[in-house]
């Protein structure tokens, strides 16, 4: 378990933009009446994207919104690693995965450049740009070793494109995430070795097909609805 | 040809996202193709033909899909049917799903569509983890192309209604465990549930419910498609068809790639993960199915095929199919100390043995990793992995002690080395502040 409280300096108020309320209001409409509290992981993500974080007034907005006890979102705000309990930098929240596969393949190299251009783990760098942390596996462990930015994902680092990459993100510019590299996805480095059988792209497995193996049509069981 | 599997015999087209994600690009691939055909068919011949194909689940467990569709119950009722797809990948290696979700997300869409009138569901939920922000704005376009050409949704073209709808979570690995995960969508903290009641009896908001992996989803439709034998005719008695394998850690070239299941550990790493770092001689071990399983060393990998019994006969697992590589120049103590990290980071806290347990194997893995241990606290640690295992609610508790035991198995002698080398440094030291005085 990892221990999360909420910050001690928190603003006076909170209040839903009117895009963040029209977003939150179409998860609520994407779960059975009377179960608006299914909402309220992808509501809080709402708001630390118009925040940056999830403060507790947010909190408090949030129950209200979603008709749940306070109690209850405080639970799920500190139980989700995602939701970021205090402001994080201006341009960029980095967060490098340090989990074993990402480990072999030199994800340590890339924290200590963190350590040297941001400064310690989990504080917003001197001039509040940047705010990093090392996070658990965030599933892209084949383009290892890899970090989140700003919710994109920016695969196959070394140590020197990580910092051309933060150069980028401190001029005020997105580069585009995906591998640093050149990779196609996850394909291997060089180009994909398999699916070069050009008959699957020519449109031939469109053709109409006889599904195998169907019951003869006198024991059907059902007609279409 | 790389690997054991022609081209076209793969379920996958466009693993790599080099042609089109879209409907038009999927319907040209085959996706779509006598889906009517299929979904006109009673929920009986759809199970059957799964059960015949043999498909497992992807998720890491392996339990029969088709069987587990056969728990739902045979009539519906004012409770209504649930699928609820587990799109929660976060096991340390795995990194197949995020392929699926955001190359060729129709496929699994499509599944949903099958799946829910195999279990004669009308709503399907897909659990994306929060991280997935990419792969899930991908996927929402997807859901939006079905609903938008009728494939979907109340009085689609194939007569089987069917709403497909998306969930994420925050950020927390034990939300993919599937009681969990029904926790964490309906809103709470991701404690795993007691079972019984299973989900099928009382899942999501007390209704019957179905949680399968994504890959397990993904690949339905194809097999009916094809047929159950096609898909059989792959891999051995118990494990059988094609499979999403991905490798990470020291290869020449990491990827995710499908083959068929059987396919030699050897082979999947020379033909498809380009060799290990410095050449097949250099490989130290492999953990074949994400970081949950038990390694096995080099000598092993020589015969070792990815199936589900022969892994498991070599005290490991095929998991997830997603294989963590070292080299001999690995440390396999600091990697198995990352993953005790892991472990401890990503427990809920709900069961004793699993919160404090992983918290307190953590920290000796960490002296383990120095060499500042004692030496009987090896046992010491492989007792209380014991305890942890099979003593909590979900399978974390047992995920968190299997690499320790994986480890221990095959390399305690370089524990042991280092809790040797750490003793002898100390004394020359002490040696030397003697002499400095």
């Amino acid at each position: 378990m990892s221990v999360r409280r909420l910050s001690p300096n928190q603003p006076a108020s909170f209040a839903f933009t009117p895009a963040t309320l029209k977003a939150a209001k179409a998860w609520m409409a994407n779960f059975p009446v009377g179960r608006q509290q299914s909402a309220v992981v992808p509501v809080l993500w709402l708001v630390q994207k118009q925040e940056g974080w999830v403060c507790e007034p947010a909190i408090r907005a949030v129950a209200e919104l979603l008709g749940m006890p306070v109690i209850r979102v405080l639970e799920v705000v500190t139980f989700y690693t995602m939701f970021m309990l205090e402001p994080v930098g201006t341009h960029a929240l980095v967060q490098v995965c340090g989990t074993t596969p990402c480990q072999t393949r030199g994800s340590e190299a890339l924290m200590e450049v963190c350590k040297r251009r941001i400064g310690a783990q989990s504080h917003r760098s001197a001039d509040g740009k940047f705010y990093w942390q090392e996070v658990e596996c965030l599933g892209a462990c084949a383009n290892a070793p890899m970090a989140a930015i700003n919710d994109r994902y920016y695969e196959d680092l070394t140590p020197e494109t990580f910092e051309k990459l933060l150069d980028q993100f401190e001029a005020g510019k997105t580069p585009k995430p995906g591998s640093a590299i050149g990779r196609q996805g996850s394909a291997p480095e060089g180009g994909a070795t398999t699916l070069t059988d050009a008959k699957l792209y020519d449109g031939s497995l469109a053709k109409k097909i006889k599904i195998p193996n169907l019951p003869p049509p006198a024991s059907k069981t059902k007609a279409p609805a | 040809m790389a690997g054991i599997l022609a081209d076209r015999d793969r379920i996958f087209l466009n693993i790599y996202g080099q042609r089109d994600w879209g409907l038009d690009g999927a319907k040209a691939r085959g996706c779509w193709n006598g889906t009517q055909d299929i979904v006109r068919q009673a929920p009986e011949w759809i199970c059957d033909q799964i059960k015949a194909s043999g498909l497992r689940g992807r998720g890491g467990a392996g339990f029969a899909t088709g069987l587990k569709w056969t728990f739902m119950p045979k009539v519906e009722s004012e409770r209504p049917h649930y699928l609820l797809v587990n799109a929660d990948e976060s096991e340390p290696g795995a990194c197949k799903d995020r392929d699926i979700l955001r190359n060729d997300p129709h496929l699994l869409i499509e599944g949903c569509l099958i799946a829910c009138k195999a279990m004669r569901a009308h709503t399907a939920y897909i659990y994306i983890r929060g991280e997935y922000v990419h792969e899930r704005e991908r996927l929402q376009a997807a859901i939006k192309q079905a609903y938008d050409a009728k494939l979907i949704g109340p009085d689609n073209i194939h007569g089987w209604d069917c709403d497909v709808r998306l969930q994420h979570g925050g950020g927390a690995y034990i939300c993919g465990d599937e009681t969990a995960l029904m926790e964490s969508f309906e809103g709470k903290k991701g404690q795993p549930r007691l079972k019984p009641p299973f989900p099928a009896g009382a899942g999501i908001y007390g209704c019957p419910t179905t949680v399968n992996n994504v890959e397990t989803i993904a690949v339905v439709g194809t097999i009916l498609r094809r047929g159950a034998e096609w898909f059989s005719a792959f891999g051995t008695e118990k494990s059988t068809g094609t499979k999403l394998f991905a490798g990470s850690g020291h290869l020449n070239t990491p990827c995710v790639v499908e083959d068929a299941v059987g396919i030699s550990v050897k082979q999947l790493i020379e033909d498809h993960f380009g060799g290990v770092r410095g050449g097949w001689g250099n490989l130290k071990a492999v953990i074949p199915g994400g970081i949950s399983v038990r390694m096995i060393p080099a000598e092993q990998c020589e015969e070792a095929i990815m199936t589900y019994e022969d892994l498991q006969a070599r005290g490991s697992g095929l998991g997830t199919g997603t294989m963590i590589v070292f080299d001999k120049d690995a440390d396999l103590v600091k990697a198995i100390a990352r993953a005790s990290y892991f472990y401890k980071h990503e427990s809920c806290g709900q069961c004793t043995p699993c919160r404090e347990g992983t918290g307190w194997m953590w920290r000796v893995m960490e002296r383990m990793v120095t060499g500042e241990a004692e030496m009987s606290e090896i046992d010491l640690l492989l007792d209380v992995a014991s305890q942890v295992e099979g003593h909590t609610i979900c399978g974390l508790g047992d995920a968190a002690a299997w690499p320790i035991q994986g480890l221990f198995r095959h390399f305690r002698h370089e524990v042991e080395d280092r809790i040797n080398t750490y003793r002898a440094r100390k004394g020359s030291y002490a040696g030397a502040t003697i002499a400095a005085e």
